[in-house]
């Protein structure tokens, strides 16, 4: 069986993994389809079982229960040097005793590929750092040592390559670059990549498909999109971006829309983007799609009344509100200065409105706090 | 007080450069002194004019030249037997002990807390008649009936191994820990099996221990007299042994001092040799 398994090829499939430590279940109860070609994205805070999957994927880790196939090949137990998966390294491991060249030609080599050269020089040109083949891992940037982790990776052309949270260490403008750079290889090569974040706007920039896990499961897939503009639970509204959830209870059918009732005051939304079980439920709305305006200005949509500007805070782009609403709940609203409106100062009566379609809907009995706190993690890289 | 800022390290190394001076340079010079010294015609045993006698060199090497070999032989026998040991137990330390690394690294040093002459006294025991090691060769038939283990070269060498092994395991215990597990995992990805992330990888790696281990190792075994003397006969002397019974017993000063200079020469050589060929300057 894993002879075969090298050159297997396909969409990866991974069928209700679960992966304990003890009591703990890292992973629980996984199911998770990767279709070839695609660049994927694991998005999660630090612990929600993002890397262990990983690991189970490149064979570092055996999954307690389930099963893991590459295309129509179970390759659930196959150790790692017998799968056609290749990592790149959170902090790249690359080999530093070796020089790039031979870092980049190690897979080659021990598979015995002939064009050894050849390939390395491809590849090393790839990434735009053919003159740096002689030089020691030491030698180089964080930025030109994540380049060279990418291609010691690549220029194998493994069925799926895998990346531990591979920007992590970079400052924020290489960052930026770096997950322009990735996107760009990634459609250049063809590969399937699958990528491990905590990062939600890495994720968001660079893949086809997201899967923001938590606790070990799947809170939602989708485009970055779908997820940014319907998220199903609490946990992704919060993860993925910032939101308003101001609760409510369904009040009633109007066509394809829901009349809501928010603390009294009546508003709509598409049928279709309320994920709520029963009359109880959140309503979301993205601070971005909000609108402020002061009493008597007419406006489009849904409108709450009987707020006031908690704070004003000028970001250049645009400005951002917390205005606080009658029921004692602060909101967020991020407005562009772009409208030349007279901005609002603190303290100001106003109303704030958005389309109807811009709301989603969410579970009442769900913990609107999930997915805000800070983890650790992400405050020592600021 | 105060001092010019420049001078404070200079001040810091003073204690250290006159404790090597008093103690290192001076008795050194001494020593090159009396290596071509020549006894007083006429005079005591013992009693030695200065000249310039370098005839003194040839002639103790020429006389000793068997012990000489003996002394570098049973020196790399001792370290490649210590490194075959100590390898797999610094490497179990460093990758497989979890918990228990400490006490285990605890138990590497366990040795040093009881005497060194005690623990070579100790392995004349076990080697001898009434040890458990000779009766259990003989009767698995590895050794004949005949065969004794005490004062041969095989206890000489089976001592240092044992005496000098902490010397080895520590170094490579401390150069296999500092390897990233990653890179022995970025290895197995890159299609190299156990085997071979092993040899690529971790040894490669790990070669800075092996150095240091290997000279803490060999110049301490090549000087050595302790387990030749307790462990061995006349026929397994080493350089130690010659030089020990010159100074103390035969009260040849020149010769011994003469015999101490060749035997440091040579293993500055040897080991300057080693250094170049092992190339970890960059490694370390």
């Amino acid at each position: 069986m894993s002879s075969d398994a090298i050159s297997a090829r396909g969409d990866l499939r991974l069928t209700r993994i679960t992966k304990s430590y003890g009591d703990f279940k890292a992973v629980d109860d996984l199911t998770l389809t990767i279709p070839k070609g695609s660049f994927f994205a694991l998005l999660g805070p630090s612990g929600c079982g993002k890397t262990t999957t990983l690991r189970m994927v490149a064979g570092l880790e055996e999954p307690t229960v389930g099963s893991i196939h590459l295309g129509d090949t179970d390759i659930t137990t196959t150790r790692p040097y017998q799968r056609p998966i290749n990592t790149v390294f959170q902090n790249y491991a690359l080999f530093p005793h070796l020089t790039i060249f031979e870092n980049i030609a190690f897979g080659l080599r021990r598979r015995g590929i002939k064009d050894v050269k050849e390939q390395v020089d491809k590849v090393l040109n790839l990434v735009e750092l053919p003159h740096l083949a002689e030089r020691k891992p030491t030698q180089l940037s964080g930025g030109q040592q994540q380049r060279i982790a990418l291609a010691r990776a690549i220029v194998n052309r493994p069925a799926l390559l895998l990346l531990d949270e591979p920007l992590g260490a970079l400052d924020l403008k290489l960052r930026r670059q770096m997950q322009i750079e990735l996107k760009w290889i990634q459609r250049e090569v063809g590969l399937t990549f699958v990528h491990v974040t905590h990062d939600q706007e890495e994720a968001m920039t660079m893949a086809d498909t997201i899967a923001v896990m938590n606790e070990g499961k799947i809170e939602q897939m989708g485009s970055p999109a779908d997820l940014y503009d319907n998220p199903e639970t609490a946990f992704v509204a919060n993860f993925l971006g910032q939101s308003n959830l101001i609760k409510g209870k369904i009040d009633g059918n109007d066509g394809d829309n829901l009349v809501v009732d928010l603390y009294g005051q009546k508003v709509s939304m598409p049928k279709k983007r309320s994920h709520a079980v029963d009359t109880s439920l959140y309503a979301g709305i993205r601070p971005e799609k909000f609108r402020i305006s002061r009493l008597g200005t007419p406006v489009r949509g849904n409108t709450l009344t009987g707020g006031h500007i908690e704070d004003v805070s000028y970001i250049g782009v645009s400005t951002q509100y917390v205005v606080a609403m009658p029921w004692g709940q602060e909101v967020m609203v991020f407005e562009q200065n772009d409208d030349g409106v007279a901005p609002f100062d603190k303290g100001d009566e106003v109303n704030i409105s958005w389309e109807p379609t811009f709301t989603f809907g969410l579970r009442g009995d769900e913990d609107i706090e999930a997915g805000t706190e800070v983890n650790p993690e992400e405050l020592e890289e600021q | 007080m105060s001092f010019p800022k420049v001078r404070v390290p200079y001040l810091l190394l003073l204690p250290g450069f006159a404790f090597l001076f008093t103690f290192f340079i001076l008795p050194i010079i001494n020593l090159a002194q009396t290596s071509t010294q020549t006894p007083i015609a006429g005079g005591d045993t013992g009693q030695y004019e200065q000249t310039l006698a370098f005839g003194n060199y040839i002639q103790a090497f020429v006389d000793n030249k068997e012990q000489f070999a003996r002394s570098f032989v049973y020196a790399t026998l001792a370290t490649i037997f210590a490194l075959v040991i100590a390898y797999p137990l610094a490497y179990a330390i460093a990758f497989k002990s979890g918990k228990f690394k400490n006490i285990l690294l605890v138990l590497v040093v366990a040795p040093f807390f009881t005497s060194f002459l005690l623990r070579t006294i100790a392995w004349k025991q076990i080697l001898g008649e009434e040890g458990f090691v000779v009766p259990g060769l003989r009767s698995l038939h590895i050794i004949s009936q005949q065969t004794t283990l005490t004062s041969t070269s095989v206890a000489v060498v089976a001592g240092m191994t044992y005496n000098f092994l902490p010397f080895m395991t520590l170094p490579l215990y401390a150069s296999l820990e500092r390897i990233d597990p990653r890179t022995i995992e970025a290895a197995g990805d890159l299609y190299a099996n156990g085997i071979t992330a092993f040899r690529m990888v971790t040894v490669p790696l790990s070669l800075p221990g092996v150095v240091a281990g290997t000279l803490l190792t060999f110049i301490p075994a090549a000087g050595d007299y302790v387990n030749a003397a307790i462990l061995g006969s006349p026929n397994t002397k080493m350089i130690g042994n010659v030089i020990e019974s010159r100074y103390f017993k035969i009260v040849d000063y020149p010769t011994a001092a003469a015999l101490s200079f060749t035997l440091m020469a040579a293993i500055l050589i040897l080991v300057t040799l080693y250094i170049r060929k092992a190339g970890t300057e960059e490694l370390v």
